[in-house]
């Protein structure tokens, strides 16, 4: 027989003594821990570990059940991103960077798109539509991303139901997402200038209906959990972190706004038109997990609101441009659906092949060679699920981004996990992490 | 070919013009790996200079004026008078050039002072410019004011081969990550960090791959008999 590589073994390090388990063989530790004077354990756990939020690996340093030191160690996803967004046009960055922070695309590719457009120097030339749609996608990705968070986040902590019907609604916004951009995820939808294609026929109609179906379903959230004493037993006042801990690590979003302070860029620094949308910023007076999901539970409410606002305002735009009208920026074709999906539209491939010598130069220049930007930097944040998400874009005047960078709430806010649960139990390092909700691929990028 | 169009003398004319406010950092020549003569495509002759927005003169426009005198008034006021080495207003926003040496005083002085109160750090950021001779290398920080609802960014550049900037962990401790990300990315060496160590490559990982003279990397890809190299490797129009 041969030997089983995944068994428990025991070795002697100059560290002291390592144990390697994988499950149902704790007796080995347990025995091997009792013999030894010494009391303190280093844990390593992950990076591959259904309870970490991802592959994400946590050293923990343990005495008993106590936590005294956390550390994280992160990069396991770290895909060099911005390094090829340096080798595609400006267009291209977007299928790049809407492929980050997995759980919120919209917001990956709306920010790189905000701070290209404020180097192309037309923010104020962006169709009404293009802006009501980003609004509109971006609200229905916040509530698929907050979802994800209470759902993984319940998970983890052995509340199923909360799992099983929190995926059950996100995979209603991933339908709609569907219906929108032809894709779940990666979307690409948000390109410089405006969005990639016009709303679909029927596709207001399909919203109204998951609007008034999420409207009888967000209750179940709070029945389920809001006065849960288990989920509160373990939420409540773990995970602590208040306004001057949070401002000194830079954190921004739900672990914010939980201890009271209203700080939300879609209110304080509008984009967008964000500033046209009816809606609260939320906040909770607790500081710890409990109140950040409490904040996340109401966001998703506002959510709805301005998705509704959005919606009727697209109603009022049938047939409204969605890219702006500069022929040298605006992508030339439109994708289309036919019989054997989508691609691009066939009235254009007629036009350029058929018709129109110049409309194909001008289609295989852009296409190939893309616009050029000029020289300079932009740094336009937003709201993003996680809190505040920025891309640096820096352009040397060039077809190619010259550098991109993504300020990542996720891999900021993750910096609070020593504080957070050092003093605490293992148990509350889960529920610490969870309520910051971070998405590795957005900390590694 | 190139008679009465040669490419170097337009570049120093474009230099020496006063009202040339941008900065010239690098010039590109050719087109699609052609460079010079002996090529027919004309690409060769091709030549594109890589201008930065240039210093601005005040007044900046708004709140951008009252940051920047309280600025000078607090650096003054802290002994550190030369600390900006100029302003650039591009695109409504405002990017201060500090003098590395005087980096800390006055990241603290823009956290503490009442009337600039920039308590948020949104991160540090490198990039690399090869040919900016002697300021190779540039650290960016984001600053944001939740108190006055303003955002300013800082910039500090430091030589290739003095790759040195200090930390501003003890000012904001959130930059200890971002510290650590641009060391790995660019090499950057933040004085005074707890512990400068990389963060998204493994540990041992030679190089620093956002640094431009870092390859991409790749493969070339072969289909149908066609092959196409890595995209680093293809033509380009840069």
């Amino acid at each position: 027989m041969t030997a089983d590589p995944y068994a428990a073994t025991e070795s002697e390090t100059t560290q002291g003594r390592v144990f390697t388990v994988t499950g149902q063989d704790w007796d080995s530790i347990v025995t091997g821990i009792a013999e030894d004077q010494d009391d303190k354990v280093v844990v390593n756990m992950g990076p591959q570990h259904p309870s970490t939020h991802g592959v994400l690996r946590l050293i923990l340093e343990l005495e008993g059940e106590t936590v005294t030191e956390a550390r994280c160690g992160i990069g396991y996803l770290h895909t060099g991103i911005e390094k090829n967004m340096e080798y595609r046009t400006w267009v291209q960055g977007v299928t790049f960077c809407t492929r980050m922070d997995y759980l919120s695309p919209f917001y990956n590719e709306a920010t790189y798109v905000l701070g290209v457009e404020k180097l192309l120097d037309i923010t104020d030339d962006i169709p009404e539509k293009a802006q009501v749609m980003r609004v509109l996608l971006m609200e229905l990705n916040r509530i698929s991303s907050h979802l994800v968070c209470i759902a993984t986040g319940g998970m983890e902590i052995g509340a199923l139901t909360v799992m099983t019907i929190g995926f059950r609604e996100r995979e209603l916004v991933l339908d709609l997402f569907e219906l929108i951009t032809g894709l779940r995820m990666n979307h690409a939808f948000i390109r410089p200038g405006g969005v990639a294609q016009d709303m679909p026929a029927g596709a207001l109609d399909e919203i109204r209906d998951f609007i008034k179906l999420m409207k009888k379903r967000l209750p179940e959230y709070a029945d389920l959990c809001n006065a849960n004493p288990i989920f509160k037993a373990r939420l409540v006042d773990v995970g602590h972190l208040d306004l001057a801990g949070c401002l000194a690590l830079g954190l921004s979003g739900p672990p914010l706004r939980a201890t009271g302070y209203p700080w939300d860029l879609r209110k304080s620094q509008p984009y967008s038109g964000y500033e046209d949308y009816d809606f609260e910023v939320q906040t909770w007076d607790t500081a710890d997990a409990y109140g950040r999901f409490r904040i996340r539970l109401a966001e998703m409410w506002e959510s709805l609101k301005i998705v509704e606002q959005a919606v009727e305002r697209l109603a009022g735009l049938e047939g409204a441009p969605v890219m702006v009208a500069d022929k040298k920026i605006a992508w030339p074709s439109q994708l289309a659906i036919g019989s054997d999906g989508m691609g691009n539209s066939l009235d254009h491939i007629k036009h350029i092949m058929g018709e129109s010598m110049e409309g194909l130069i001008h289609h295989f220049k852009l296409v190939t060679e893309g616009f050029r930007v000029p020289a300079g930097q932009a740094y336009v944040p937003i709201e993003s699920p996680r809190g505040e998400l920025g891309a640096h874009v820096v352009s040397d005047g060039g077809t190619r981004p010259f550098r991109v960078h993504f300020r990542d709430p996720s891999f900021t806010n993750l910096q609070a996990t020593s504080v957070m649960s050092e003093g605490g139990q293992v148990a509350d390092v889960i529920v610490a992490i969870a309520s910051i909700d971070p998405v590795m691929g957005g900390v590694d990028r | 070919m190139t008679d009465g169009q040669d490419p170097s003398t337009d570049v120093v004319a474009a230099d020496a013009a006063p009202v040339a406010a941008g900065e010239v950092i690098s010039r590109h020549e050719g087109m699609f790996g052609v460079s010079g003569t002996g090529d027919t495509s004309g690409f060769g002759g091709l030549v594109r200079t890589v201008e930065l927005p240039g210093a601005s003169t005040p007044p900046y426009g708004g709140w951008m004026d009252d940051v920047a005198s309280d600025l000078a008034t607090a650096a003054a006021a802290a002994g550190v008078e030369n600390a900006v080495e100029k302003v650039v207003v591009h695109r409504d926003e405002i990017t201060f050039f500090i003098r590395r040496e005087d980096l800390l005083p006055v990241v603290k002085l823009l956290r503490d002072d009442e009337k600039l109160r920039f308590e948020f750090c949104a991160g540090v950021n490198g990039v690399h410019y090869p040919d900016d001779a002697g300021r190779e290398l540039h650290a960016v920080y984001h600053l944001l004011s939740m108190t006055h609802n303003r955002r300013i960014r800082l910039e500090v550049t430091a030589p290739d081969a003095d790759p040195h900037i200090p930390s501003v962990c003890a000012t904001y401790p959130t930059a200890d990550w971002h510290e650590r990300e641009a060391f790995d990315f660019f090499g950057l060496i933040f004085d005074g960090h707890p512990a400068l160590t990389r963060i998204q490559m493994p540990d041992d990982w030679p190089g620093h791959p956002q640094r431009k003279d870092y390859p991409l990397g790749g493969i070339p890809v072969e289909y149908k008999g066609a092959t196409i190299p890595p995209p680093d490797q293809r033509r380009s129009y840069n």
